[in-house]
């Protein structure tokens, strides 16, 4: 009785059926690789990556490295990421704080504040990003006024319809002491939170440092300036006939999809926010507040740290695909990645294959090592259970 | 003795006249007070104008830009009207507009039926919409069987959108529900494959994916072969939203508990029958809200067709307001709030719906 349980007849062995079905999954894709592999080599449709070191013959309108028209298509990949990086760093920045603060707008207890960031919330998240790149761009930016009729919101800055121009900040040599000086300065206040916290965990006073270290920073740094007479100084755009000289440049493409991208991945950190925040159980804040802590201590001491832990994945992911997201570029031809290498290269050089797999490639990448370092922080504010 | 009826009254209603409510809920404190004047002068700035603009201002009649030039300060909407059949439909032949309505009549009744509380015979709607309907919305669309062929390159306009993300969410969900359960299998070949195909759509931009099917994808073919452009960029969104889908799924398999397996491992059910009868239904419908969610960003990525070549919604309003003879300051603008406005309802709808599933299915966990 008990071996008839135990032997089961070969073919319905669990195991068996698991091995056979993981071969015939492993020959079925090697298979198709190598086949789709042969086929392409066949066609003479891949043939190496040596086109990258082939002169690229355009040019970019905004570089961050030197680039010019005899560039090779190695330096376009660069360039383009360079732009891309550009664009994710901006947007998560203003994605962050726009997100945090209409988040937890949402849980004012302003009745008007907390409709006005729902409304936000709703409105932008359910129209396409595409819509509203193209919104900023062609509608907005593009029908601003020309250089000589500029808006000038503030002095020394100018916005018309071929970008936004600020003022340049030119170091003089003797900068790099300013520099030091703050450095010095950094390493104070490093130092002193490091003494104010042995302090509080040996005998659990409390210190206030805050005005020490915002002299810390601020006072090594200016008296350094006094000293070497200024040397920060900034270049004013100046309109000198149809243009503007002097000054930097952002072009309006840049300002359209900054903006775009902000405001909309702002919607889905303001929900990740407000789902965090609302997570902490209501215990938590009766507690803090009957061991006395004051409204501000509990906020910074009970909820945000407990909040964060809720909010730090959500966010991650927002940053991959605000980053991802910012792909959309080709479609007001901003400079990026897949624009000048996916779209122009591509189409110039004929490389199809390569191109594709190399654009795909610094994606994944990215996408990898953003979640990487999320992770590693994540770990740090994960709860450590006993 | 018989218990007599206890009265029970409820608790008096506390009501508050409206201008007490203003004190307590906008101007309890001075700071309050500030933030809720900074709230209406925003409100105030955004809504008025806008209003104006779109409405009351805005140019009702004309059949060129001439009439909107005139009063050059609110929308142009004779510049939609003008263009509305193709917005809508894009280049699909005028007389056979008619096969694009039945279409979408059938999808909407359908999802009416499915979406409305107290309807019988749901299961059967939806698998008739999952099987039935895409064989005869294909045949209905690109014609056959006595109707005219209307090739894909001349399908556009909102009828497109709709096309791309239909398709897009009817294939992804059953692929993802496979990845999902594969990336949980037991087998380590059929894990490793489906983390590596989930990690690697999610892990790059949809506009690449649409690169690739229309760079791409025709190389691979055997030649004098060659598949339609419409099929190879379905093919993309699906295969890519997929992924998406798959971790939505696992999100609701993980929330399962394990005494589900357990009981119906020990009634003797195999794998797929403890899937399909026990797992999914239950895990199902705890993701719906994901699910939904995943809907809408499918919906709003059908606008990055545009970027090869397609007139969706979003591209046949952008290729208009390019066009010279509607040239004003405020075509732009008049096209983007129409496609917006389109756009959102049917996101903000479905966001809607998936509130309320949230409420409905939560409800029975507050028992």
């Amino acid at each position: 009785m008990a071996q008839a349980i135990a032997r089961t007849t070969w073919w319905r062995s669990r195991r068996l059926r698991g091995l056979l079905f993981q071969g015939a999954l492993i020959a079925g894709i090697t298979l198709a690789v190598v086949g789709l592999v042969e086929h392409v080599l066949a066609e003479g449709g891949a043939s190496g990556f040596g086109f990258l070191n082939n002169t690229a013959g355009f040019d970019i309108v905004q570089h961050l490295i030197p680039y010019s028209e005899q560039s090779t298509y190695g330096r376009v990949l660069l360039v383009g990421l360079l732009n891309t990086v550009l664009v994710a760093v901006l947007g998560i920045f203003f994605a962050t704080i726009l997100g945090f603060i209409i988040g937890i707008g949402q849980l004012s207890s302003n009745w008007l504040i907390a409709r006005l960031c729902v409304a936000y919330v709703e409105v932008l998240r359910n129209l396409p990003l595409l819509l509203q790149i193209f919104f900023w761009y062609f509608a907005v930016l593009r029908t601003l006024p020309g250089p000589r009729n500029s808006l000038n919101p503030f002095d020394a800055v100018f916005i018309n319809n071929r970008g936004v121009y600020l003022p340049r900040p030119e170091a003089a040599p003797e900068f790099i002491w300013v520099v030091a000086a703050f450095a010095l300065g950094l390493l104070g206040t490093i130092w002193l939170r490091l003494q104010a916290r042995d302090r509080r965990e040996r005998t659990g006073e409390h210190s206030d440092i805050g005005l020490a270290t915002f002299a810390l920073l601020v006072l090594p740094a200016l008296v350094a300036s006094a000293i070497t007479s200024f040397p920060l100084t900034f270049s004013v755009p100046v309109l000198d006939g149809f243009n503007f000289v002097g000054g930097v440049v952002v072009i309006p493409e840049l300002v359209a999809l900054v903006t775009a991208l902000s405001a909309y991945t702002a919607t889905y950190i303001a929900e990740a926010v407000r789902a965090g925040i609302a997570g902490v159980p209501s215990g938590q804040r009766e507690a803090a507040l009957a061991l006395g802590l004051s409204r501000g201590q509990m906020l910074r001491l009970v909820v945000i740290p407990q909040a964060m832990r809720q909010i730090v994945p959500p966010l991650t992911s927002q940053y991959l695909n605000l980053t991802k997201n910012s792909s959309l570029a080709v479609a007001i031809a901003y400079p990026d990645l897949v624009s000048i290498f996916a779209g122009t290269t591509l189409n110039q050089s004929g490389h199809e294959i390569e191109v594709i797999a190399i654009t795909m490639g610094v994606y994944l990448t990215l996408s990898l090592l953003t979640s990487g370092v999320m992770n590693l922080y994540n770990a740090r504010i994960a709860l450590t259970e006993r | 003795m018989a218990p007599t009826a206890r009265q029970t009254t409820r608790p008096p209603v506390e009501r508050i006249g409206p201008i007490e409510w203003l004190r307590e809920n906008l101007f309890s404190t001075p700071f309050n007070a500030a933030l809720s004047v900074i709230a209406m002068a925003i409100i105030y700035i955004l809504v008025v104008p806008t209003f104006r603009w779109a409405f009351i201002d805005a140019v009702w009649a004309g059949d060129s830009r001439d009439a909107c030039l005139a009063v050059n300060t609110g929308a142009c909407w004779p510049f939609i009207e003008n263009r509305i059949g193709q917005i809508l439909y894009g280049f699909y032949d005028e007389a056979e507009r008619w096969r694009a309505n039945l279409t979408l009549f059938l999808l909407a009744a359908g999802i009416l039926w499915l979406t409305m509380p107290g309807m019988r015979g749901k299961p059967l709607v939806a698998v008739l919409l999952l099987t039935v309907f895409p064989l005869i919305a294909y045949v209905l669309l690109t014609g056959g069987f006595g109707l005219e062929i209307v090739p894909t390159y001349r399908w556009g306009g909102l009828l497109l959108t709709l096309v791309i993300a239909v398709t897009g969410i009817v294939l992804s969900l059953p692929l993802g529900i496979l990845l999902a359960l594969g990336r949980r299998s037991d087998l380590p070949a059929v894990r490793i494959a489906s983390v590596l195909f989930i990690e690697f759509w999610r892990g790059v931009p949809l506009v690449t994916v649409l690169f690739m099917a229309s760079y791409m994808l025709p190389l691979f073919l055997p030649q004098g072969m060659s598949a339609d452009k419409l099929l190879r960029a379905l093919i993309a969104v699906a295969l890519f939203n997929s992924a998406y889908m798959a971790e939505v799924v696992r999100g609701g398999l993980q929330a399962m508990p394990k005494g589900q397996t357990e009981a119906a491992t020990a009634l003797g059910l195999g794998y797929w029958q403890t899937h399909a009868l026990i797992i999914l239904p239950q895990a199902l419908r705890l993701a719906i809200p994901n699910i939904v969610s995943t809907f809408i960003g499918i919906f709003k990525d059908t606008t990055l067709v545009s970027i090869i070549g397609f007139f969706d919604l979003l591209g046949m309003i952008q290729a208009g307001t390019s066009d010279a003879h509607w040239s004003t300051p405020s075509t732009a603008f008049t096209g983007y709030l129409f496609a917006g406005a389109i756009f959102w309802i049917f996101c903000f709808s479905m966001s809607r719906y998936s509130r309320h599933m949230e409420r409905v299915l939560s409800a029975g966990e507050r028992r």
